[in-house]
């Protein structure tokens, strides 16, 4: 495949719509030469790697409340699909009742870049490294997407569908996310090992939350998602359902972090092995687990 | 191809430039405007060596396109210094030696100085945090991020 070292990327046309419809409309119409896109910080790196050949990128960042941050005391928090990753750590009710959000955003790249980057690409990019997916999904995060016919909105826990792949219709565009309140008492964490200490992506990341609740056996709630150990971004649900139904002990936690390193199926690649990677899915499940149990206590 | 018509500030002028679709902001600095303070590495949004100021914040100017700058504030390098007198960060990396092959200076010039003004008085962790984009391979950093606490004290006493 040709390596494009040029500083400009291939020929594509750049299109601003005016409005989401014309947008959605644009895209549906046709179909696979063109492709929206945000910040662009994945989609100009595949390009360049001739990933991506799209004929259109249809720039939906600048649409009328794409760029808004909406919280409201009881129903959550709503991020435009355009609000960027620097704004979401300096937003006060992230840090206040979402900081696990935060946590995750500051775990992407690089300062400059962060200032491009948004969760809505992130999810959207359907990369199972996404950094901030694991908190998304321990977070209950819930797609606003709108379509040529009208706009719905979609669990991300069913959003994807493979690497790259997601549910997303022709047409569709992805306006926001949102997080209903987390529950009381809440303790989240985002555990990412990479080549580096920082700014690489994820050889496998590990993000968990928990929160008391009356209606688990154990007394609490915790939720796993992990990074770069399977197709798509992993919920390890019998791992999770184990902690609701036994007492949390240093015992139970081990068999949690078990069982969701046996949720996984990791591939070899450049950052590390698939054997490695399932040891360390199970070392930093453990790990995640262990600390939020004892922040939670 | 589409082309297009933007107009753009660029250090403090402001210019109205035609660009394709596909130039990225940092092509059309160095090529169409011959600032070529602004570097070329990665083309990937990794070393940072292309980082200006995009309406007041660091971003890599290899990861945007020249046509999303319609309307935009860019600062490069060229711009950083006031008529007769060096940006702070610049007469600090100056004094305290952290400049060898000067590829990465552009990039890491921009991106201290964009933390010094979100945080003029930050900690060494918070410089690090800051520059973890600017890949530096000749000095090892320890110069930078003294030239960087240096600009925070010079600022301190000018302000």
């Amino acid at each position: 495949m040709a390596i494009n070292t040029h500083p400009s990327l291939f020929e594509f046309d750049y299109v601003q719509p005016a409005t989401l419809a014309e947008a959605c409309e644009f895209l549906a119409s046709h179909a696979v030469e063109a492709r929206p896109f945000l910040g662009g910080t994945d989609v100009f790196v595949r390009m360049r790697d001739g990933f991506l050949t799209p004929q259109f990128l249809v720039d939906v960042k600048k649409l009328k409340g794409l760029d808004d941050i909406h919280f409201d005391p009881k129903a959550g928090l709503t991020l435009g699909a355009a609000v960027n990753m620097n704004r979401v750590i300096a937003s006060p009710e992230v840090k206040a009742h979402y900081p696990l959000l935060a946590e995750a955003c500051r775990s992407v790249a690089s300062y400059p870049l962060r200032n491009r980057a948004t969760i809505v690409g992130n999810i959207c990019n359907a990369s199972p490294a996404g950094d901030t997916i694991g908190a998304c999904l321990t977070l209950g995060g819930i797609l606003h997407i709108h379509g040529i016919h009208s706009p719905r909105q979609e669990s991300l826990a069913s959003f994807f569908l493979g690497p790259g792949k997601t549910i997303l219709k022709l047409g569709d565009v992805v306006t926001a996310i949102h997080f209903p309140i987390p529950p009381k008492g809440s303790v989240g964490m985002y555990l990412k090992l990479g080549r580096n200490q920082l700014s690489d992506l994820s050889i496998v990341g590990v993000t968990a939350l928990g929160h008391p609740d009356s209606n688990c056996k154990s007394g609490y709630r915790f939720r796993l998602a992990l990074a770069s150990v399977a197709p798509v971004p992993l919920v390890p649900t019998e791992a999770e359902a184990y902690l609701a139904n036994h007492s949390i002990t240093p015992e139970s936690v081990s068999e949690a972090a078990r069982l969701s390193a046996d949720a996984c199926s990791p591939i070899d690649d450049v950052r590390g092995s698939a054997r490695y990677r399932k040891l360390m899915a199970r070392n930093l499940s453990a790990k995640a687990l262990s600390e939020v149990w004892k922040k939670l206590n | 191809m589409a082309f297009h018509k933007i107009n753009v500030t660029i250090n403090n002028e402001l210019d109205q430039l035609i660009v394709p679709s596909n130039m990225t902001l940092m092509h059309m600095l160095r090529e169409s405007l011959a600032l070529t303070g602004t570097k070329n590495g990665c083309s990937a949004g990794e070393c940072g060596a292309c980082t200006v100021l995009l309406n007041g914040e660091p971003v890599n100017s290899c990861m945007v396109l020249a046509v999303e700058c319609d309307g935009a504030k860019i600062v490069t390098v060229e711009g950083l210094a006031g008529k007769k007198q060096l940006d702070p960060i610049q007469e600090a990396i100056v004094q305290e030696g952290g400049v060898q092959c000067g590829f990465c200076t552009p990039g890491i010039l921009i991106s201290s100085h964009a933390l010094l003004k979100r945080n003029p008085n930050p900690s060494e962790d918070e410089i690090r945090e800051a520059l973890v984009g600017n890949l530096c391979r000749c000095t090892g950093y320890v110069r930078i991020i003294e030239s960087v606490k240096v600009a925070a004290r010079m600022q301190s006493v000018t302000d």
